[in-house]
C-alpha cells in the first residue's frame, strides 16, 4: 500500500518534469550540516586536533645537524636539493625512498579501506579536516543548522552582512594560516616568518602562500562535499576495495523499516527485541518478520505498533556534511564518518530504542542480524593478506635500503664521444667522468681502483701523478666532487671490443662501493 | 534513437531519452558550476586572443594588444647574458693562455664556451668528442700532434689554419716524391717507416729503405723519426697514421701525399674564442 502512494508521487512528479525542458546542469544544494555530539563526532575532533596539530607544529621542530647544515627537522631544500627528515639527509639520487613511501601509502590505504572502510575520507583526508574546522568556525558565527538556514533566507541586512564578513574573515585566516605552514616545509621556518611580515621573502614564497591560502579557502569554504562527489578519483575507485566483511557505515534496513513514527497509545516493538524468527520467505528483503505470535503473547496485538525502529525523523540526513540520506544504502557521496550513527543514537537514547540503527558494521553481518545469527568479524581474507603482504615486502625493502645506506656513492659515467682513443705508443685509453657522492658533513678522501680489468692503469687528468692502479681523491663535505679519469690498457691487452670491469670506491672507514662500467675497445 | 526522458527502474533517476539497443543513458547531470569554469576558460581564450599573437594570416599573424615577440624576448635574453659574461670575457682577452689554465674560475668558463664553440665549429671535422676522422682529420684527444700540443701551439694552429691563403698560415708541404724516387725505393724506405713501430718481415727492404729515408726524409721527420711539428712533419715511429698504416698506404702517401687544410679562424670568431677554444682543445686528453 505504502509502495504503491510512493510510486504514484514519483510518477506524478515525473510527468511534471516531463513537461519541462530536460536539465542537464544539476545547481548547487548547499549543505547546511546540524551539529551533534556523540562518539564519533569524538573521534573526528581527536583526528582533526591531531592532524592539524603535526601540520602546523612539524615544521617547527628543529634538529641539530652541526655547523653550515640548516637545524629544522622536516625540511625539503629545494634549491640544495637535499631533503631533511630527522637524523636522515635524502639526496635527489635517492628519491626513490619518496617513491617507496608514496607506494606504502598507497597499499596501506587499500589494506585500511578493505578493512575499516573509509576511515580516511572520514578522518584523516585534508578536505574532510579542514572542511570540518570551517563548519565549526561557520557554527560559531552563525550558529546550527536552522539558524543557518534562516539566515540564508533573509535579505542582506546590517546582521546579516557583519556575520558573513566574520566568517570569511576567519576562514581567510585559516587560510593563510594553512598556506603559510606548507610553505615552511620547504624554508627555515623560523625565518620565512619573519621575514614574510616584513616583505623581505621571495617571490616564490609569496606565490606559493598565495596558491594554497586560495585553495585552501575555496575548497574547504565553498567547494566542500563538491570535491568529494565531483573531484576525487578515490570514492570512485574505492568500491574495488570493499567486500562483504569490510567495515561501513550502514542502516539496519532489517529492523528500522517500515518507517515512521509510532501511533499514540501503542507501543512500539522493534523487530530486534523480539525473538529470532526465520520467515520462510528468507527475510522478506532484508526485513525480518515479526512474529506476531510471540509479539501478542507479549504485548497484545491491538496494542502493537507495526512500524520498525526508524522513526523518520531525518535528523541523520541533518547532520551529513555531504548532505545523503545513508538509509539510501552504501553510496559514492557516503565519506564514511558516522556522525550519522551519532545523530541516530541521539534519538534512539531519547526514546529508549536499542542502539546503532544506524551502524558501523560489515554489509555481511547485516544480513546475519536480519537472520538473527551470530554477528563475525572476518579480517583474513585474499584481499587483507595480500595488501598485508605487499605492504611487508615494501616496507622490508625500504628498512633495508635504509639500513645499508652508505655515506658514500660513485657514479660513473663513460664518455661516449670519443669512445676509445688510441695513443701513439698502441695503448687505448677510455675517459670516464667519476662523481664521489660525500653525505658526510666532512671532507673526506676516497681510494678508487679496478677491479676485474687486467693491465688497467689510472690516472686523473690534472694531476700530475704518474698512472696507478688506484688513486686517491677527495671531496668536499656534503657534496658531489666531479673527477675526470682516464683508464689505459696496452694494445695487446685489449682483446675485446667491450669489456665490463667495475670502480670500487672505498672510504677511510673501509666501506666500499662498486660502480659497474666498461671498457671500450677497436672493433674486433 | 532519442524518446522521450523517463524514470529508469532500477536507480530511480531519469535517462536522457537515448536508447541504443535497449541501454538507455542516464542523466547524471553536471554541476553549474563546472559549467561555468569551462565559460571562464572559453573568456580567458578570447583575451588571450587579443593580447598576444594567435590568428594567422595568409602572410603573417595578428601581432596582439601587448605587442610580445619571443624573437625580442630571446633577444634581450642574449643581450643579458652577454653583459653577465662581460667580467669573464674581459678577463681572457687580457689573460695569457698559461694563466687562463692555471686560474679555476677562467678555466671553468673557457670549458664552457670552448666547448660550445667548438660543438658549432670544429666537430663536423674533428668529431664532437676530438675523435677526428679518417681521412685526414687528426684526433685531438690522443697525445700526437702534428703541429704542437702546448697551450701556444694549439692556439696558433686554430687562428691561423693550416695550408690556407692567410699569410701566417701554417703552410709546408711534403714533395710528391714518385716523381724523385724510384717505386723500389719508395717500397722500401715504407717498410722502413713501418718497421719502426712495427715487426716487418723483410730485412733487406728495411735496410735499403733505411738509406733512403737518411738522405731524403731525415731533414724534415728528424733521425728518430719523431717528426718536426714547426713543420707539421708527423711523428713516424709511433702507432698513429693519419692516412692509415698499412704498407699500401704508405706508399700512396709517399709517392703522392696528402695534405690537409684548415681555415684560418681568426677571419671567423672573436680572440676570446680562440683563446676559450685552444684551452679546451688543450683538455681533450693530449695537452703538452
Amino acid at each position: 500500500m505504502a509502495e504503491q502512494t510512493i510510486q504514484e508521487g514519483t510518477e506524478g512528479a515525473l510527468s511534471r518534469r516531463r513537461q519541462k525542458e530536460q536539465n542537464l546542469y544539476a545547481g548547487r544544494v548547499k549543505v547546511h550540516p546540524m551539529g551533534i555530539q556523540g562518539f564519533y563526532r569524538k573521534l573526528k575532533w581527536a583526528a582533526l586536533i591531531v592532524l592539524l596539530g603535526i601540520y602546523y607544529l612539524a615544521p617547527w621542530l628543529r634538529w641539530d645537524r652541526g655547523p653550515n647544515a640548516p637545524d629544522q627537522a622536516l625540511l625539503i631544500d629545494m634549491p640544495a636539493r637535499r631533503a631533511y627528515f630527522f637524523g636522515l639527509e635524502i639526496w635527489p639520487q635517492e628519491v626513490y625512498y619518496l617513491a617507496g613511501l608514496l607506494i606504502m601509502g598507497a597499499i596501506g590505504l587499500f589494506l585500511i579501506t578493505s578493512l575499516l572502510g573509509r576511515v580516511w575520507c572520514g578522518y584523516a583526508c585534508p578536505q574532510t579536516v579542514w572542511t570540518d574546522l570551517y563548519m565549526l568556525v561557520e557554527r560559531w558565527i552563525e550558529g546550527d543548522r536552522n539558524a543557518r538556514l534562516k539566515l540564508d533566507r533573509q535579505p542582506m541586512s546590517g546582521s546579516k552582512l557583519a556575520k558573513r564578513s566574520a566568517k570569511h574573515a576567519v576562514w581567510l585566516v585559516i587560510a593563510l594560516a594553512t598556506g603559510g605552514a606548507w610553505i615552511m616545509y620547504f624554508v627555515d621556518a623560523p625565518t620565512v616568518l619573519v621575514n614574510f611580515f616584513t616583505g623581505q621573502a621571495s617571490f616564490s614564497v609569496y606565490f606559493f602562500v598565495g596558491l594554497f591560502t586560495a585553495t585552501t579557502y575555496l575548497l574547504a569554504g565553498w567547494a566542500r562535499e563538491q570535491v568529494c562527489v565531483y573531484m576525487c578519483p578515490w570514492p570512485r575507485f574505492q568500491a574495488a576495495m570493499f567486500d562483504e566483511d569490510t567495515m561501513t557505515i550502514t542502516y539496519e534496513r532489517w529492523r528500522g523499516e517500515p518507517r515512521g513514527k509510532p501511533k499514540k497509545g501503542k507501543t512500539h516493538v522493534s523487530p530486534a527485541t523480539l525473538p529470532p524468527t526465520r520467515p520462510d520467505d528468507g527475510g522478506t528483503q532484508g526485513l525480518a518478520a515479526i512474529d506476531w505470535a510471540q509479539a501478542d503473547a507479549l504485548y497484545g496485538r491491538d496494542k502493537i505498533d507495526g512500524k520498525g525502529d526508524c522513526i523518520a525523523c531525518d535528523k541523520c540526513v541533518a547532520v551529513c556534511p555531504t548532505g545523503i540520506d545513508i538509509r539510501d544504502g552504501v553510496q559514492l557521496e557516503c565519506i564514511g564518518c558516522g556522525l550519522c550513527i551519532d545523530a541516530c543514537n541521539s534519538v534512539m537514547e531519547k526514546l529508549g530504542r536499542p542502539k546503532n540503527l544506524i551502524t558501523y558494521d560489515t554489509l555481511a553481518n547485516q544480513e546475519r542480524r536480519a537472520r538473527g545469527d551470530k554477528p563475525r568479524i572476518n579480517l583474513i581474507r585474499p584481499r587483507t593478506v595480500l595488501y598485508s603482504g605487499l605492504l611487508a615486502v615494501v616496507g622490508g625493502i625500504m628498512l633495508f635500503t635504509l639500513m645499508t645506506r652508505s655515506s658514500h656513492d660513485i657514479n660513473v659515467l663513460h664518455d661516449r664521444n670519443p669512445l676509445f682513443v688510441p695513443l701513439s705508443d698502441g695503448a687505448i685509453r677510455n675517459g670516464y667522468t667519476v662523481k664521489i657522492l660525500n653525505k658526510e658533513r666532512a671532507t673526506r678522501s676516497y681510494t678508487l681502483e679496478l677491479r676485474n680489468l687486467p693491465q688497467g692503469a689510472l690516472s686523473v687528468v690534472g694531476a700530475k701523478d704518474p698512472k696507478a692502479q688506484q688513486v686517491t681523491l677527495t671531496a668536499d663535505p656534503d657534496s658531489v666532487a666531479t673527477y675526470k679519469v682516464y683508464v689505459e690498457r696496452p694494445g695487446a691487452a685489449v682483446t675485446q671490443t667491450t669489456r665490463d670491469f667495475q670502480f670500487l670506491l672505498t672510504d677511510d672507514d673501509g666501506n666500499t662501493v662498486v660502480q659497474e662500467t666498461l671498457f671500450r675497445g677497436p672493433e674486433t | 534513437m532519442p524518446t522521450k526522458p523517463e524514470k529508469d527502474h532500477l536507480t530511480g533517476q531519469e535517462t536522457t531519452g537515448h536508447e541504443w539497443d535497449g541501454i538507455q543513458e542516464l542523466n547524471t547531470p553536471l554541476p553549474k558550476w563546472w559549467l561555468y569554469v569551462f565559460y571562464v576558460c572559453i573568456a580567458f581564450s578570447v583575451v588571450y586572443m587579443v593580447l598576444y599573437p594567435s590568428i594567422p594570416w595568409l602572410s603573417g599573424h595578428t601581432d596582439g594588444l601587448l605587442d610580445w615577440d619571443r624573437r625580442v624576448e630571446l633577444q634581450q635574453d642574449l643581450e643579458l647574458a652577454q653583459a653577465e659574461q662581460a667580467t669573464w670575457v674581459d678577463q681572457i682577452a687580457q689573460a695569457d693562455l698559461q694563466a687562463i689554465a692555471n686560474d679555476r674560475e677562467l678555466l671553468n668558463f673557457s670549458m664552457a664556451g670552448g666547448q660550445s664553440a667548438f660543438a658549432t665549429n670544429c666537430a663536423p671535422c674533428h668529431g664532437r668528442g676530438g675523435a677526428g676522422l679518417p681521412g685526414g682529420y687528426p684526433s685531438l684527444a690522443d697525445d700526437a700532434w702534428l703541429w704542437g700540443g702546448t697551450l701556444e701551439q694549439i692556439h696558433r694552429t686554430i687562428a691561423y689554419g693550416v695550408r690556407n691563403e692567410h699569410q701566417q698560415s701554417r703552410a709546408s708541404m711534403m714533395p710528391a716524391y714518385g716523381q724523385i724516387l724510384d717505386r723500389a725505393q719508395i717500397r722500401n724506405v715504407a717498410h722502413y717507416v713501418k718497421s719502426l713501430s712495427a715487426t716487418v718481415d723483410a730485412p733487406e727492404w728495411v735496410a735499403a729503405g733505411q738509406q733512403v729515408y737518411a738522405a731524403q726524409c731525415v731533414a724534415c721527420h728528424g733521425a728518430e723519426a719523431n717528426g718536426n711539428p714547426a713543420l707539421g712533419a708527423p711523428n713516424l715511429s709511433d702507432q698513429i697514421w693519419l692516412y692509415g698504416g698499412e704498407i699500401t698506404d704508405l706508399v700512396s702517401q709517399i709517392t703522392n701525399p696528402q695534405h690537409g687544410n684548415m681555415p684560418a679562424w681568426q677571419t671567423r670568431l672573436d680572440d676570446e674564442t680562440i683563446k676559450m677554444l685552444a684551452v679546451y682543445v688543450h683538455t681533450l686528453g693530449g695537452g703538452q
